[in-house]
């Protein structure tokens, strides 16, 4: 387990008692040994309390930790010979969504997903993992493929949403949206959509309308963020706190509201704190969920495509 | 999809005002475009279009009566759907926002839809009442959206779409936001079933609705002057720290841009949606007389 590089607000305590544990370990010496265990058992308590008991809010800024595991550290975790794919072949490559052919525990699989860009030149390359149209017929693109040739898509989602710019309504942000949801829900093959991180409205939907859905147990999944929901409902973006809470955007809502099928378990403290376990956890839930959908006819996946989603708002609410 | 954000402020105002876009009951509206006023009756004569060209805002008895032949036609019953799953609040509670828009519209939510013929074709009409809460996106409407697509798979019936929206309903989060694949899952059966799927894009439509049914079409007519964005132009302003051109994001834009087939004068839709039935359906073996709602469950059952 490694300590983050940035605190959340709320794990201030838990900075205060690493850092010390840190001091003490930097001056050495058999006599902080006692002192770094005791701090050291006290820190993974607190660290403890925090995390089983995180609100909607907090959860958000978890989700958008930037030492989250993103997209191409799942690829590199999961996946073999992965051989990107990309552009559109209408008018540019987004590097926003990123796609290809992998294998996944042998199997080959076409994965796609957004990356956000793990430092600041690959936020700006990977435009803050904020799709324009042709991420999204890249993504309509590879999902053709994948139906061709019979290939499973696993969809990993993790974006605030589609790019809000000039160019994107210009070039159809809507209908490449629409598009891309009419693909995952007309694909032939079976399709696994996991959110990751955020999943942020229609730039979510638009990879997440797969078989089944997962969700990492600190990921959000919501109609507009937070902050978007609290400027227009209170006119306030300040009260994004109350917002997040009202609208339930968590793991655990969603999967009571059968809107998700599946909450992965993170390692305590987030994915962050352990990436390596959190990533492995997921392939071991993907292949869970995929092994079954491997078996169903194009008809199957279809009809249960669409059970799946028009069973939500109308079954399993108390 | 935060769909209020999304619009300029001079629509904002009309949330508040009747679906035909006055300010009342009065025998005067005042035209948006040249502040004139004309007389009630030459309006809803004009198909709700002012001498200047201004097409105001129509809820859904308006369109039927002007969209089916002879102004004939059957309405569907939208079906029962779940009220409020977040009891969601904010300024208001939710429940109280919508017994507010069931008073002012007479509606139970925002989608209405009706049966009957388009030139001499057989068309299910489903139109989305900006009126009701911005024509928002959630989980009534969305089941009257696959209502509406169901009965024009039984009835082997063209389906025409009139969106306008602001978008996703906030205040049902998620089940609004899975609105957008369950009405894309709708449209699939009507494009397996052959029948035209066409969307006319009123004034103003956005957000979750554009990026889903109101995007695919077989064939899409917009009404001149709408404002058509994905993303509010208030949005793209904050984002890119600049001015948009005018008319950016207006049907004639999008028409230009490739997403719209046609701008269509309101008082042209009924012959143009006319002339695209007729050549994509055969002609009905004989002139149907007008079905009941119930003939129209016993056909969705067989």
């Amino acid at each position: 387990m490694a300590t983050p590089s940035t605190y959340l607000d709320f794990e201030k305590p838990l900075a205060e008692l690493e850092l010390k544990i840190a001091e003490l370990q930097a001056a050495g010496g058999p006599a902080v040994e006692d002192d770094v265990a005791r701090l050291r058992e006290k820190a993974a308590k607190q660290l403890k309390d925090i995390y089983s008991h995180l609100n909607a809010w907090q959860k958000t800024q978890v989700a958008r930790h930037p030492d989250r595991p993103h997209f191409m550290d799942y690829v590199d975790g999961l996946f073999d010979e992965f051989v990107e794919l990309s552009g559109d072949r209408k008018y540019m490559n987004d590097n926003a969504i990123l796609g290809g052919l992998a294998r996944f525990r042998g199997r080959p699989v076409v994965v796609i997903g957004h990356e956000k860009g793990r430092d600041t030149q690959g936020r700006i390359k990977h435009n803050f993992g904020m799709a324009r149209p042709e991420g999204y017929r890249k993504a309509v693109r590879l999902m053709e493929l994948a139906g061709r040739f019979g290939l499973p898509v696993i969809a990993l989602v993790d974006t605030s949403g589609a790019f809000p710019g000039k160019g994107g309504e210009e070039r159809g942000q809507a209908e490449a949206l629409a598009r891309s949801i009419e693909a995952c829900l007309m694909l032939d093959t079976p399709m696994v959509s996991v959110i990751v991180g955020e999943g942020g409205s229609g730039g979510a939907v638009a990879l997440a309308s797969g078989n089944k859905v997962l969700m990492l147990e600190h990921a959000v999944y919501s109609v507009i963020s937070p902050e978007g929901a609290a400027s227009i409902l209170f006119h306030d973006s300040k009260r994004a706190k109350d917002t997040a809470e009202a609208m339930k955007i968590t793991a655990q809502d969603l999967e009571k509201f059968r809107i998700v099928d599946l909450v992965v378990p993170e390692p305590m403290g987030g994915a962050h704190r352990d990436p390596k376990t959190a990533i492995a956890r997921l392939g071991d839930a993907i292949e869970t969920v995929l092994v079954p959908l491997v078996k169903l006819s194009p008809e199957e996946l279809r009809t249960q495509r669409k059970e799946r989603f028009y069973a939500i708002g109308r079954e399993g609410l108390a | 999809m935060n769909w209020l954000t999304k619009l300029p402020p001079g629509l904002k105002s009309i949330f508040d005002k009747p679906d035909d876009g006055t300010d009342g009951d009065s025998l005067w509206v005042k035209c948006p475009k040249t502040g004139e006023l004309v007389y009630r009756d030459d309006l809803e004569a004009a198909s709700w279009v002012t001498p200047s060209g201004a097409h105001l805002r129509v809820g859904p008895d308006q369109r039927f009566r002007m969209m089916f032949d002879g102004g004939a036609y059957v309405e569907i019953a939208m079906p029962k759907s779940l009220k409020d799953p977040l009891k969601f609040k904010d300024d208001k509670r939710y429940v109280d926002r919508l017994k507010a828009a069931k008073v002012k519209t007479g509606r139970e939510d925002c989608m209405a839809a009706a049966h009957g013929e388009i030139g001499g074709r057989r068309a299910v009409v489903l139109v989305q009442d900006f009126a009701f809460m911005g024509g928002s996106l959630g989980i009534a409407a969305g089941e009257g959206f696959i209502k509406a697509a169901e009965t024009a798979v039984a009835r082997r019936a063209a389906l025409i779409v009139v969106a306008s929206s602001g978008g996703a309903r906030m205040q049902e989060s998620s089940f609004a936001l899975m609105q957008m694949p369950r009405t894309v899952l709708a449209i699939q059966d009507v494009k397996q079933a052959k029948l035209p799927y066409i969307v006319v894009l009123a004034d103003p439509t956005s957000g979750g609705v554009l990026a889903s049914y109101a995007m695919l079409g077989d064939v899409h007519l917009a009404e001149p002057g709408a404002v058509l964005a994905f993303t509010g132009p208030r949005v793209i302003e904050q984002t890119i720290r600049e001015k948009l051109p005018e008319g950016f994001q207006r049907s004639e834009f999008l028409l230009e841009r490739g997403m719209v087939d046609q701008v269509v004068d309101r008082r042209e839709l009924t012959p143009t949606l006319g002339a695209i039935l007729g050549m994509l359906m055969p002609a009905s073996r004989r002139r149907s007389r007008a079905a009941t709602p119930t003939e129209v469950e016993a056909q969705a059952a067989k």
